[in-house]
């Protein structure tokens, strides 16, 4: 038999309100790591080299920000799901070349392309939902496919950006530099399509737990091609951004981002499973990580050899620094 | 057909198999309006594929389905929310990564367009206030952040909320296994309050005095058939546990603990809670039942996990002499390993002895999970299965079977009979009895105030700490409500 009770559960509601009270604060702490590493990596080259906090002196460090950004948020939706994408970079790759020789030279194909390059991306989320296939094997050997495609369009490097585009990326606004503002915009539109509206909710809960959303009648299926086709739109982005800033392709101009998308959505709070991803914090992150890779090491005068281990190094901190928080959760 | 017709939903001839496991055999089903239909058995009796049919979540192999009247052909979890069912599955369905308004809009494909956050978060707050008052869960708190109980009562009331989909039948399964006395009661109370309104509900409880008390209409299920059904004033705890066809007499376990009267025997743990102020310890000897009793959360689960890491790691306070097993208590999230086997679920902890050279023995495992499969009574064909293949209750016993079935001297037990039917829990009682008789130890923290019959000493636990310090022969319900709700600390 349970004990019946009629008063006493008033001090014991207390009690756990304020001990979710706490789990909320660490939640916020952790939310806002993220940011904290920007800040730190800002400071840190504020100090090393004053003369770069500057309008001039953003625009040039953040100037691959904004592929960055984008490539991070197109592996965020992926990764929203469960899933992990290890093909994004020669994606982009893939599409940067597009973007140099089809784009400019036959528009409509050239555009016809890029829809049905998120179509194909669209298809892969389908068949591994279908099919239960790990999406790494799968999306790892999609990469080999891009970069294939990928030279197939541009044997040596070369081609040129569409003029549109590049007067587009050349945007120079007043007071507060392009990629500040582009940054904004991503991290705000993503995150109230993902995080604020109704279908959002949908998408992330398939990451969160799958058989209650199936439960619930919603279409699996249709929620992995979606995310799927989003992680697509956004790295078609990231290579036309990519494009517009370098003005011409390589074949292989976007293999690193595979890694440096999926550091951008860890470093910004996200985790690889649970559907726990943030919008804002990937563009954080994406933005730390521009900085780190290459502005503040070279101001710390660290030869370039080692700037991928530096890189490394601070991934691992930040991290070490969200498990300290989480522990303290406990 | 009329919408005045008196069943909701009625199963003619419902059979499932999965595999060679014949789940359903032909089971005759049917809920009217108005009444709230008490469904019990045995784990794996097929209470839970009956409710997923009901629900829509799973097909029957043959058989009819029935709703208001119409005869369904292509039912289906969202034909059934169509037509006013809903069901509150055992194992939870909420995604703890949204918050409690965004699951609540999971549910409600209505909840959409401007505004719908306000929306799903008045609909959900205002259920919330009207099941379980005064219950201090916020709509926009995330679920993952919840306790295990608040997880339940958020999901109770989603099931209730209403949009634009009529809700006329909702099935509970295991409502309250989760929860303490008081939201229980709340819920019970809400449910009758539900079906005077007209509506429906059917409950499934392994607490059989909750079945007893708020059912209009009991049905027995065992081996996959529909053994009793009968209107609720025709039962009794005695003819409910007879007709599910396992269980003993519980004089039986007095008498026992009255013969096997424990002796001087040496200290196995000494323990003091990190909240305790005055000098109280627990104290538990060889061959020694300990219960850990009070409302659920009040430092019970703290201290065991506190004595689990002394075992491994000197802390002041607590003083362990023997080697530690732990039976967790949320299985799914800290017991089972989910991609593994059974047989390797219960050899986790024994590794050292399965070992051969640098590798695992797969003959030691087999042996040791037959052993077990033998003595404590799993059932599946093949213990190489997945460890979910197999019903709550057994996959319980695994977890028994891999403490019991490793070199710890001492057991402890985290509440470990949620959810799980009689008949196998006086399975393990005996079991306990019995390993106890050989001079293991067992502490065991439970919400349920009858299995600390089993236990040869009792302490109440209230903030954290200890207030109350029974013998056996001292024990009574009221001691227990008394100190656990008392002014005392």
């Amino acid at each position: 038999m349970r004990p019946e009770m009629t008063a006493a559960s008033l001090d014991t509601a207390a009690r756990t309100s304020a001990e979710r009270g706490a789990l909320a604060r660490a939640r916020l702490l952790r939310g806002l790591l993220p940011a904290l590493s920007l800040a730190l990596v800002l400071l840190a080259i504020a100090w090393l080299n004053p003369r770069a906090i500057s309008y001039f002196g953003f625009s040039l460090m953040l100037n691959l920000a904004i592929p960055i950004a984008l490539a991070t948020i197109a592996q965020m939706f992926v990764i929203a799901g469960n899933e992990l994408d290890l093909s994004i970079g020669t994606f982009v790759g893939f599409v940067g070349c597009v973007t140099a020789t089809w784009l400019k030279d036959a528009p409509l194909i050239g555009v016809a392309i890029l829809l049905g390059s998120i179509g194909v991306y669209a298809l892969l989320g389908a068949l591994i939902h279908l099919r239960n296939l790990p999406s790494i094997v799968v999306t790892l050997g999609m990469s080999f496919v891009w970069q294939g495609l990928a030279i197939l369009v541009l044997p040596k490097p070369g081609g040129k950006a569409p003029d549109w585009l590049l007067g587009l990326m050349a945007f120079k606004p007043p007071f507060v530099p392009f990629p500040i503002i582009a940054a904004l915009l991503i991290g705000l539109i993503v995150h109230f399509g993902l995080m604020r509206t109704s279908y959002g909710v949908i998408l992330r809960g398939s990451g969160g737990n799958p058989a209650a959303l199936a439960r619930a009648g919603w279409s699996l299926l249709k929620t992995k091609i979606v995310l799927f086709a989003l992680a697509g739109l956004f790295g078609v982005l990231s290579g036309m951004a990519l494009i517009g800033i370098t003005t011409s392709a390589d074949a292989n101009i976007g293999n690193g981002y595979t890694l440096l998308a999926i550091a951008g959505v860890i470093l910004g709070g996200g985790e690889f499973v649970g559907g726990r991803v943030s919008p804002i914090g990937a563009v954080i992150g994406a933005l730390t990580l521009a900085l780190a890779a290459s502005p503040l090491l070279t101001f710390m005068h660290i030869p370039p050899d080692w700037q991928v281990a530096a890189n490394g190094a601070i991934l691992i901190i930040v991290l070490a620094a969200r498990v300290l928080i989480s522990r303290k959760e406990r | 057909m009329p919408e005045g017709n008196a069943d909701i939903i009625r199963l003619n001839g419902a059979e499932k198999h999965f595999g060679a496991v014949r789940a359903l055999g032909g089971v005759d089903f049917h809920v009217g309006s108005g009444e709230c239909v008490g469904l019990v058995g045995h784990n794996g009796a097929g209470k839970s594929t009956l409710m997923h049919m009901v629900a829509g979540t799973l097909v029957p192999d043959s058989g009819q389905i029935g709703v208001h009247g119409g005869t369904e052909d292509n039912y289906s979890v969202s034909r059934a929310q169509q037509l006013g069912i809903r069901c509150v599955f055992q194992e939870l369905s909420l995604c703890p990564n949204l918050s409690v308004a965004e699951n609540t809009r999971i549910n409600h494909a209505s909840l959409r367009g401007f505004g719908w956050r306000r929306k799903a978060a008045g609909l959900i707050a205002a259920k919330l206030d009207e099941i379980f008052p005064g219950h201090s869960i916020s709509a926009s708190d995330i679920v993952g952040d919840l306790s295990i109980g608040r997880r339940q009562m958020v999901e109770v009331a989603r099931a209730f909320t209403v949009t634009q989909d009529r809700l006329d039948l909702v099935i509970l399964d295991e409502p309250t296994s989760s929860l303490d006395a008081h939201t229980a009661g709340q819920l019970l109370t809400f449910v009758r309050r539900f079906v005077a309104g007209g509506k429906s509900c059917i409950l499934i409880s392994h607490v059989l005095g909750e079945v007893l008390r708020n059912a209009d209409r009991i049905v027995v299920m065992r081996d996959g058939k529909v053994v009793v059904a009968d209107a609720a004033s025709a039962f009794d705890r005695d003819r409910l546990v007879t007709a599910m066809g396992g269980a003993e007499a519980r004089q039986k376990i007095a008498a026992q603990i009255a013969a096997a009267k424990p002796g001087a025997s040496p200290l196995r743990v000494r323990a003091r809670p990190a909240a305790q102020k005055d000098g109280t310890d627990l104290v538990a000897c060889a061959g020694e039942i300990i219960g850990l009793a009070g409302l659920a959360g009040h430092g019970q689960t703290d201290l065991l996990l506190a004595i689990f890491a002394a075992a491994s790691r000197a802390r002041t306070g607590i003083e362990v002499t023997a080697p530690v097993a732990l039976v967790a208590g949320d299985r799914q999230s800290d017991g089972i390993f989910p991609q593994w086997s059974i047989a390797q679920n219960i050899g986790i902890r024994s590794l050292a002895r399965l070992r051969n050279g640098l590798l695992i023995s797969p003959q030691r495992e087999a042996e040791l999970a037959a052993f077990w499969q033998e003595k404590i009574g799993i059932r599946t064909p093949d213990m190489n299965n997945n460890i979910f293949s197999l019903s709550g209750g057994n996959q319980q016993k695994a977890l028994f079977a891999r403490a019991l079935g490793s070199d710890a001297q001492i057991v402890l037990m985290d509440d470990p009979m949620r959810g799980v039917d009689i008949g196998t829990k006086l399975e393990v009682y005996d079991l306990v009895r019995e390993e106890a008789g050989r001079g293991r130890t067992f502490l065991w923290y439970t919400t349920e105030t009858e299995e600390l019959d089993n236990c040869d000493h009792i302490y109440v636990f209230k903030n954290g700490r200890i207030v109350a310090n029974l013998r056996r022969d001292e024990l009574t319900e009221e001691k227990i409500i008394q100190s656990s709700f008392g002014d005392a600390a």
